[in-house]
């Protein structure tokens, strides 16, 4: 009896452990594999820094005529241009609406505005770039420009699914403030917007920035949502009406239908490999932010 | 008086902010559901997609995403309730737990289309699935792996201690203690989480472009050999889901009524997904009700 207690104490111990052991070897997996594929450009194909990092993108031109261009750097601006310009978009109604939760009106908050903000981030992104499609793209194309299809549409779509990330985090860096900041504040003679705006708000300003940088891994990362609205031209735009290609919407036209191998594939993997390093770039910065928030 | 006026407009501001997000909402649903109702029968629930003549439906599409869901929760739930176990209960402070931490940190913030590569990359070549619902259950087991584990370690941390030390001061050991209290206290909040998690997996698409493929062959629903390519429950056969099909017609579709089945196809995925989050709710408040009421 004992001795089978003492097995089973055992077991269950290996077993939790190495489903945890799974979630590390999943991430060095990750990394490892995309790592390899992503650097296949510079071990297999020989390309160089200036070829990849330049705009020029003509994956099958001859040898004759100088060989392949593989400029990635077309889609990197398209991925940075949309997703900063969404959270520029997003961020200050995010935090509109978690001030309006949080110290405005927090019973319609509970009430009406979590719920709202919890279905609009339970709505699939393929559903966004549907609507995006058939509503944004034509409303653009018949009254400000254009085809329609443009970094415009691509910002607006982004900057209502990040809207939730943004808003939920900032509502949470507020309500965690202690109470008495206000009260001391209100006591002073301040109004409640004064209130806010000099002592709310910039208390609450790390985790607001996680938020925000929340959003911009997000709409950084987001790929069909995007690819459906945006035109995917592979130049940089002249104008928020041109189209444009992200890094996301590159690998999602093109990964299906090049040769495994081939020059043009892995340079979609070394685009993916650049996601990939950018998410490591925005959790140490989330993590940065947090040691700071904790500062308070 | 300034500071007054000030005030008033700012308070004004926030509501007309808070009022938008309410509006988009609501235009976006109203949208989908107006659009979609005029265009679901049960003849496109049932029949399969066209590629070229109009009068296509949705049946296999939504009969994939089901049996996706099911597959992919099938290896999620025990693999993320048990390392959540892990952490919740065993896990100390040390370099070891931390690094479980990052990765699962790095899981969570990955791009769906980066995972979707990671899995043609294993799943689909090295492992040699092909673009099989294998393959995207794995690649979306990858995915909601960090929620599970999550879900389950703030879930575990809530059961108050009293309850395990009073377990273990009856000389139960301490996995019997996890088995026989532990877990069952935590179970609505995991049924939840599970629920809320499978919901996510129902509108994901970037990450099963090639993993499980953009194609559905002929499904015959009285082929019971599950080797066959025909048999539906065959896990190693390629499925669209329907988020993928809604992604794929909005894109390339070449029949002519792409608005209708657009349309029809997203109010379904939306209608599913809130059907997810509603039968989450309820499951929560019915399970709390049963234990604090009994």
């Amino acid at each position: 009896m004992v001795n089978r207690n003492v097995r089973r104490e055992f077991l269950g111990y290996s077993l939790t452990f190495s489903c945890a052991l799974i979630a590390i070897l999943l991430t060095l997996a990750i990394i490892l594999f995309l790592g390899w594929k992503g650097l296949a450009v510079f071990t297999q194909h020989k390309i160089s820094l200036t070829n990849i990092f330049s705009v020029h993108w003509w994956p099958d031109r001859p040898a004759g005529a100088g060989g392949p261009q593989v400029g990635v750097l077309t889609f990197i601006f398209g991925s940075v241009i949309t997703s900063t310009l969404a959270v520029l978009v997003s961020a200050p109604l995010g935090v509109t609406v978690a001030v309006f939760m949080a110290e405005i009106s927090p019973r319609l908050g509970q009430r009406f505005l979590q719920p709202v903000i919890e279905l609009l981030a339970g709505i699939p992104s393929v559903v966004y770039g549907y609507i995006g499609l058939s509503v944004l793209v034509p409303f653009i194309r018949n009254n400000i420009g254009g085809t329609g299809f443009s970094l415009l549409a691509g910002v607006m779509v982004l900057a209502v699914m990040i809207l939730p990330t943004i808003a939920s985090m900032a509502t949470d860096a507020i309500r965690a403030l202690p109470g008495t900041l206000k009260e001391a504040a209100l006591a002073l003679g301040a109004t409640r917007w004064q209130a806010i705006r000099t002592v709310i708000l910039p208390s609450a300003r790390a985790g607001i920035l996680m938020g925000v940088v929340l959003g911009l891994a997000r709409a950084f990362g987001e790929a069909l949502a995007v690819q459906m609205v945006i035109g995917n031209r592979r130049e940089i735009p002249h104008s928020i009406l041109d189209p444009l290609i992200t890094l996301t919407s590159g690998i999602t036209m093109d990964m299906g239908n090049t040769v495994q191998g081939s020059l043009w594939n892995d340079t979609l993997w070394f685009m993916a490999l650049i996601l990939l390093v950018l998410s490591f770039f925005f959790i140490f910065l989330i993590r940065l932010l947090g040691r700071k928030g904790a500062v308070h | 008086m300034k500071a007054q006026v000030k005030d008033k407009l700012a308070t004004a501001g926030f509501y007309l902010g808070a009022g938008l997000v309410v509006l988009i909402l609501f235009s976006l649903l109203g949208y989908i559901i107006v659009h979609g109702y005029r265009a679901i029968d049960l003849q496109f629930l049932l029949s399969e997609p066209e590629t070229l003549r109009a009068g296509g439906g949705i049946g296999p599409n939504i009969f994939n995403s089901f049996y996706l869901l099911f597959l992919s929760m099938a290896l999620t739930a025990p693999l993320g309730v048990l390392a959540g176990i892990y952490l919740a209960e065993y896990a100390r402070q040390n370099q070891f737990t931390n690094l479980i931490r990052l990765s699962i940190e790095t899981l969570t913030s990955l791009p769906s289309i980066v995972v979707g590569l990671f899995g043609l990359l294993i799943f689909v070549t090295m492992f040699g699935f092909g673009y099989s619902l294998v393959a995207g259950a794995l690649a979306l087991t990858v995915i909601n792996l960090p929620m599970m584990v999550r879900v389950t370690e703030e879930n575990l941390r809530t059961v108050p201690r009293d309850l395990r030390e009073a377990s273990l001061s009856l000389g139960a050991t301490k996995w019997q203690t996890i088995c026989r209290v532990v877990l069952p206290t935590a179970l609505p909040g995991l049924i939840t989480g599970i629920i809320i998690t499978a919901g996510r997996v129902f509108g994901e698409a970037a990450a099963l472009l090639f993993t499980a493929g953009m194609t559905t062959p002929h499904l015959n629903f009285s082929q019971l050999d599950i080797t066959q390519p025909t048999c539906p429950w065959n896990p190693f056969r390629p499925g669209e889901t329907l988020a993928v099909h809604i992604w794929k017609i909005n894109s390339e579709a070449l029949i002519p009524d792409v608005r209708r089945v657009a349309d029809g196809s997203a109010a379904v995925l939306v209608l599913v997904v809130l059907g997810f989050n509603l039968f989450a709710r309820w499951v929560a408040r019915r399970f709390t009700c049963r234990l604090t009421g009994g």
